[in-house]
């Protein structure tokens, strides 16, 4: 039958389209952007959106890891405000290092008390981060008595090296995510943990017939996203030397995007993390390209929608083979 | 039967897959009133050559022909109007729905303003139900029930529809021996009535119990239809594999060495109760039962899985405490679970990678996994089960279901247990690979392992067993030496009638050996 080449390319076209559909959308947008603004593609622009992308960036790595075994974590936009006024606040009382140490022990406490609960308790994760969202913002609110937080000695404190800063050359928030985005590449693609994480979010069941220990492989996913989250506090205290009571919030909205945006199946068992990177830029050159072209800051969650939409689609389209299924 | 245009004809049919040409040309009719058995290996393209003849998939080339009119079919639904009705190997069914909507799903009995009529659709469902002997109401929840019983569920859902053709992919997989004379029951009754049946099935004795004609598939293509009559199982197993099998009891005098594994009076609540035995190293023993008599849960309180109430366990001399499948492991105990999509198989997660799970800790090079090692431990095991993938990187949701059983078995082997426990191992799987497996389980035990077959096969159990074990609800009725058993002694044990006839009631793990 002469009719059946025809459907078959195009099924052929869609395939490579969905499978690589985040890559090809990227380069589309870079383009595009390109095209109709001449600031866009410049080596300097394009520096400024990717160290703008680092704290979304770093946070959006740990929740990848915890949405890989098949959970979520919305508590991380309502920790990053915590995180963020602990270290600057303590900045100056005990000096950087210290400050440092303690945050990064608060938060990892956090995490784990996520952990603990999705993990060996089994509760729900959107129910206890969702919660775990607005405990922490009480917790903020009464350690902070309502106010912000500053450094008082701005210029000359070590610490602003982790936001203002340059290490080889580059703007040490860039060198912090894409570093981080390495390392937990590594760890998540190639090591016995990764495989973990993948198997418990691809069939929990079969993961503890195989004798994998699900409860600590969750645990342990949240401790990695607070700690993602602590990192990100370091270059969001350190770059504004301050810092409000709610610096974070809505950040867990624009995170999980990114985490969708790369492909990462929120059923868990599936996605990568150097596609969130991408999708973190994505994100990033959105919101940077529709503002040179004089859309309003609002604009961008608009275009977000529609991309991430047109993501999940794709994604979709890929598994049915087709763009369009009759069936459900 | 009066020679006609048959009810179904497929013409030419092609599909290929990334890497795979699954079905390569294939043609095969069937006439209205027949049984036609459809056989094959394992991945020979039997279940892809169903779901193109009920529109889940295009063919790439060729035709069907449905009662002499060439039908394009681009759905499910738009098959079910053409009368073609598949039932699924692999279940699929709303877990969280009762049985009735299951049955209905998509098109529920409507009164006026769109609300569903409940009275309607229970009555209905009850009528379906009865003829199929359910012992289930409209209203019960799937969740609830048994593999087999879901089974039947998924066969009613067959039954409400005016079908001229309906497909069984290995309908009796899961199902007990009383399921599966009802189920006969069904099929003579839609024979009867003109229907035509598509029955895929790698048991033999059912094939030539049920069918009229036989089709065999091998990689992809037709290689011959058989009257059922005018053939024996070694011309099909012949046509299938391209060799002869024998099938005999096990008379080996297992060379037996130290106890590997006993259990002395472990009872879980209500699942079983007091049950003790001794497992030497280089025999394999069978348990033998009915579904529903506490073997699979006696053999997850053996993995760890599930807490014992009373009793010990002991491995290798000294008393063992295993609370998890981490702790059964690290102990020597593997476990191929009963049902591999749930408990055996990542299906997000490729060939390897699913093989190599339980020892993944122990495959590292520096931090990371050795590439080298796992494809190492993935070719043996695919060459010794004669696995069929295109290559390790395949995601094993897109493997035949019997070579999925079979990456659940290399799973377990690599371990290199002391104590191997195989729930259901050889489920789905085609002959000629059963064979093996059945080799392999004889052949471990002979290298010095201690195997524990669980079966609702009876020549299974009797073929690979030293000693078997008869459970009834929970307890161990009787224990036998492949010397002493026979068909009929152990449908008797296994079906509570006691110790029986002429047989002597053994105390329980009073066994000597
Ligand atoms: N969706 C798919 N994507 C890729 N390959 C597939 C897909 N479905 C089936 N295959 C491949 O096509 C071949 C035929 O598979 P099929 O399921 O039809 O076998 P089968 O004869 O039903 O085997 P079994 O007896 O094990 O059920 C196999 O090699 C299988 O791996
Ligand atoms: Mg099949």
């Amino acid at each position: 039958m002469a009719s059946t080449t025809s459907p078959d390319r195009i099924k052929d076209l869609t395939t490579v389209l969905a499978r690589q559909g985040i890559l090809i959308a990227f380069i589309l947008f870079m383009i595009g952007f390109g095209l109709v603004s001449d600031r866009f593609l410049t080596p300097e622009n394009l520096m400024t959106v990717v160290r703008q992308s680092a704290i979304i960036g770093v946070m959006a790595i740990g929740v990848t890891v915890v949405v890989l075994s098949g959970n979520l974590d919305l508590s991380v936009g309502s920790m990053l405000s915590f995180a963020t006024v602990l270290v600057v606040d303590l900045h100056d009382k005990l000096g950087a290092a210290p400050a440092i140490g303690v945050m990064l022990v608060a938060t990892l406490c956090i995490g784990a008390i996520n952990g603990f609960l999705v993990g060996f308790l089994r509760l729900n994760s959107l129910i206890v981060t969702l919660g775990m969202l607005s405990a922490i913002q009480g917790v903020t609110l009464i350690y902070s008595g309502g106010k912000n937080v500053d450094i008082a000695d701005q210029e000359t404190t070590w610490f602003a090296i982790f936001g203002r800063g340059e290490v080889l050359g580059m703007a040490t928030p860039i060198v912090i995510f894409l570093g981080l985005a390495a390392i937990m590449h590594l760890v998540i693609a190639y090591t016995p943990y990764g495989r973990r994480i993948y198997a418990v979010g691809g069939n929990p069941t079969a993961a503890v017939f195989s004798g994998i220990r699900r409860n600590r492989v969750v645990f342990s996913t949240y401790l990695v996203s607070a700690f993602c989250v602590g990192i990100a506090a370091i270059i969001l205290g350190s770059r504004v030397m301050g810092s409000q009571n709610n610096v974070g919030q809505g950040y867990e909205l624009l995170v999980l995007s990114a985490v969708i945006l790369g492909g990462t199946s929120l059923l868990g068992g599936s996605g990568t993390i150097w596609k969130t990177v991408i999708g973190v830029l994505i994100l990033g050159f959105i919101q940077n390209g529709l503002l040179l072209l004089g859309f309003p800051y609002f604009a961008q969650w608009i275009v977000t929608w529609i991309v991430i939409i047109l993501a999940v689609w794709l994604d979709v389209a890929a598994k049915r083979g087709r763009l369009f299924s009759p069936i459900a | 039967m009066t020679e006609s245009e048959p009810t179904l004809r497929l013409e030419g049919i092609v599909k290929t897959f990334p890497g795979v040409r699954a079905l390569d040309g294939v043609s095969f009719e069937v006439r209205a009133g027949e049984v036609h058995a459809l056989l094959g290996e394992n991945g020979a393209g039997k279940s892809t050559l169903m779901k193109v003849l009920a529109g889940m998939y295009q063919p790439d080339a060729g035709q069907i022909v449905v009662s002499g009119r060439p039908v394009v079919m681009r759905n499910p639904i738009e098959a079910k109007h053409n009368g073609v009705i598949l039932i699924h190997q692999e279940l699929s069914l709303a877990e969280e729905m009762s049985v009735a909507e299951n049955i209905f799903l998509g098109e529920l009995p409507r009164r006026r303003w769109g609300f569903v009529d409940w009275k309607s659709l229970h009555e209905r469902v009850a009528t379906i139900l009865d003829k199929l002997n359910c012992d289930f109401g409209p209203r019960t929840r799937i969740d609830t029930l048994s593999i087999a019983k879901k089974q039947m569920v998924e066969i009613a859902r067959a039954l409400t529809h005016q079908a001229r053709i309906v497909v069984f992919d290995e309908p009796t997989a899961s199902l007990t021996d009383q399921e599966k004379v009802v189920l006969f029951d069904i099929i003579r009754d839609l024979q009867r009535d003109g229907v035509g049946i598509v029955y895929i099935s790698h048991r033999m004795e059912e094939i030539f119990t049920i069918s009229n004609r036989i089709s065999v598939l091998r990689d992809g293509t037709h290689r011959g239809t058989l009257e059922t009559a005018e053939t024996d199982e070694d011309e099909v197993t012949r046509l299938m594999i391209g060799r002869s099998l024998s099938y005999e009891r096990n008379r080996e005098a297992p060379d037996v060495g130290d106890v590997a594994l006993a259990v002395e009076g472990l009872s879980c609540g209500r699942l079983f109760d007091d049950i003790g035995f001794e497992l030497r190293a280089g025999e394999v023993l069978g348990f033998y039962g009915l579904v529903g008599a506490g073997r699979t849960e006696l053999a997850e309180t053996l993995f760890g899985l599930r807490r014992p109430t009373a009793g010990r366990i002991v491995l290798g001399g000294s008393e063992a405490r295993i609370d998890s499948s981490v702790e059964a492991i690290r102990q020597g105990i593997s476990l191929v679970p009963e049902s591999r999509k749930e408990q055996g198989l990542v299906l997000s997660m490729n060939c390897r990678d699913n093989m190599t799970l339980p020892q993944i800790d122990d495959l590292t090079a520096g931090p990371f996994v050795s590439n080298g090692g796992e494809i190492a431990i993935y070719d043996m095991y695919r060459d010794q089960l004669d696995i069929k993938a295109p290559s390790w990187r395949q995601l094993v949701q897109f493997l035949s279901g019997g070579n999925q059983q079979k990456i659940v078995i290399g799973k377990w082997l690599a371990m290199k247990p002391r104590v191997l426990i195989v729930d259901e191992p050889t489920r789905g799987i085609d002959v000629g690979s059963k064979a093996e497996i059945h080799n392999l389980l004889r052949e471990l035990a002979r290298s010095g392992y201690a195997v524990m077959v669980i079966s609702s096969e009876m020549p299974e159990v009797l073929h690979v067993s030293d000693r078997i074990i008869a459970m009834y609800q929970g307890r161990i009725t009787r224990q036998f030496t492949a010397a002493e058993v026979n068909e009929d002694n152990l449908v008797q044990a296994i079906s509570g009638i006691g110790p029986g006839s002429g047989g002597k009631a053994r105390p329980i793990g009073a066994q000597a050996a």
